[in-house]
């Protein structure tokens, strides 16, 4: 792996020695190389999403960092796309932004053909895969995991959908899935106390259970947390709120309590 | 500050063996990344033609681009030539596909099998960038180096440099290959910590193909 791809990496952009990597992507230097996205500038932790009993419930907090620096405090990081689905996104977030441009082009030019018909959450994710894809085989990757969710009529009806993409094209299925962080610390809790049957004031206390161990665990996630649901409906974004944290466990206040060590 | 790695190992097996008349193609289903599962039940395994089917293991966005590639190749040459491909034409196919992008490869470990034009069970065993060859049976993906010793000890393939050439498909039963298949999966799931969760098998014969699934250790 790592042999091949720096192999290719020789083949790829080549970057003036000396030369700070300048903010914005594709910045055409004097030479007549390219700079391309090397790295996250300012960027979303978490996002969690799951299927429940009538549609998919997602979830994230609304904090954007820039490296270290806790930059932005309120961000949206679920936008609804189209009719039927919800997206979510960790990572850099003006790449979301110019992924969620891509997204409006779609959708409108899916409602000028104004046949009746209309992109449902598989087609996006399809879509979101081949885009995904494509920037990675360009060596400029837009860098992002995004979570795609969504309900559709179809032919055996209500069909459900949950999907993830990472900046390398990597896609799946799943009932539950989470990004980042939260596929460590999320997913096993999703694994052990998701339902297929659950209601949406099931689905919404788990999500929090898992929102509250990212927001105790993950030092650049914030107490400040959005939720939204899709459903035959269409979609909701709940505004912004707080969950209740508890600081005083003495394992918090004294975490080196039994621990035995030499200093 | 780490650079960005356009490749990704998202892991598993794949296994096909070759009968007379039969083949059968078996892959896990589950999709990870470093320590992480990802997906516990995610195919690897795609029909391409009536008989013929490839499975592959290696980093899943190429699959799906290989994927994609061969399908819609394959029905190009479906309305072209009137007929399906046959199972070695799509062997040749593979390979060039492959090869075409030699210099920034796909991250693919393709087995590829069905029956040929006679009807004969067919595996085709490659490696990234194209290189092939016709055998009676093959294991690919992480688990590999943990089967193929067992595959070789059991299905004792003839020797490629006797001449006139043997036959490479194996004497064993169409069940019997199908439970040793199941047995090699068990085994190499309990070492390689990428292989697991749920085991796919696809058996092609003159009635078709048939699907089948059994579970593994999900731990």
């Amino acid at each position: 792996m790592d042999g091949l791809s720096k192999t290719i990496g020789g083949g790829g952009p080549s970057v003036p020695a000396g030369s700070h990597p300048a903010g914005g992507s594709q910045a055409a230097a004097g030479g007549g190389a390219t700079q391309r996205t090397q790295y996250p500038y300012v960027t979303g932790t978490s996002v969690i999403a799951l299927k429940y009993k009538d549609g998919v419930i997602m979830a994230c907090d609304t904090g954007a960092s820039y490296g270290s620096t806790l930059r932005y405090k309120s961000v949206e990081r679920i936008k609804a796309v189209g009719k039927h689905s919800i997206i979510g996104a960790s990572g850099e977030y003006s790449d979301f932004q110019e992924i969620l441009r891509y997204l409006d082009e779609l959708t409108l030019s899916d409602h000028m053909w104004d046949d009746g018909n209309s992109l449902g959450p598989k087609e996006i994710h399809s879509y979101l895969t081949r885009v995904m894809y494509n920037r990675r085989n360009k060596f400029d990757p837009l860098w992002n995991s995004l979570v795609l969710g969504g309900v559709k009529k179809g032919p055996k009806g209500d069909e459900k959908y949950l999907g993830m993409v990472n900046m390398i094209g990597t896609h799946f299925e799943e009932n539950h899935v989470a990004t980042g962080f939260g596929n460590h610390l999320a997913i096993p809790i999703l694994r052990a106390e998701w339902r297929e049957d659950m209601t949406f004031e099931e689905a919404v206390k788990l999500v929090e259970k898992c929102l509250l161990v990212l927001l105790y665990r993950d030092r650049s996630s914030i107490n400040k947390f959005q939720i939204a649901k899709i459903t035959t409906e269409g979609s909701t974004i709940y505004p912004p709120y707080s969950l209740k944290t508890y600081w005083g466990f003495t394992h918090f206040e004294n975490p080196a309590q039994g621990a035995v060590g030499s200093w | 500050m780490a650079r960005f790695d356009p490749y990704e190992n998202n892991g598993g097996t794949c296994v096909a063996v070759a009968g007379a008349d039969y083949c059968v193609v078996a892959a896990d289903t589950r999709l990870s990344v470093g320590y992480s599962i990802l997906s516990r039940d995610h195919s690897k395994i795609a029909q391409l033609a009536d008989k013929c089917v490839l499975a592959s293991s290696g980093f899943q966005g190429d699959i799906k681009a290989l994927q994609k590639a061969l399908t819609a190749k394959e029905l190009i040459y479906e309305h072209n030539n009137n007929k399906k491909m046959s199972c070695p034409a799509m062997a040749q196919l593979l390979s060039n596909t492959l090869y075409y992008k030699r210099f920034f490869p796909y991250y693919a470990f393709n087995v590829l099998a069905g029956l040929d034009t006679q009807g004969k069970g067919c595996v085709f065993t490659y490696d990234a960038v194209g290189s092939y060859e016709r055998t009676g049976y093959s294991a690919q993906g992480t688990g590999s180096a943990l089967m193929m010793p067992v595959l070789d000890n059991q299905l004792k393939s003839p020797s490629p440099l006797l001449l006139p050439a043997r036959d490479a498909v194996t004497p064993l039963s169409e069940s019997d290959a199908v439970d040793l298949v199941k047995d090699v999966f068990a085994s190499a799931t309990e070492r390689d910590i990428y292989t697991g969760d749920r085991l796919e098998i696809v058996v092609i014969n003159s009635s078709g193909t048939h699907r089948e699934c059994i579970e593994l250790r999900k731990d």
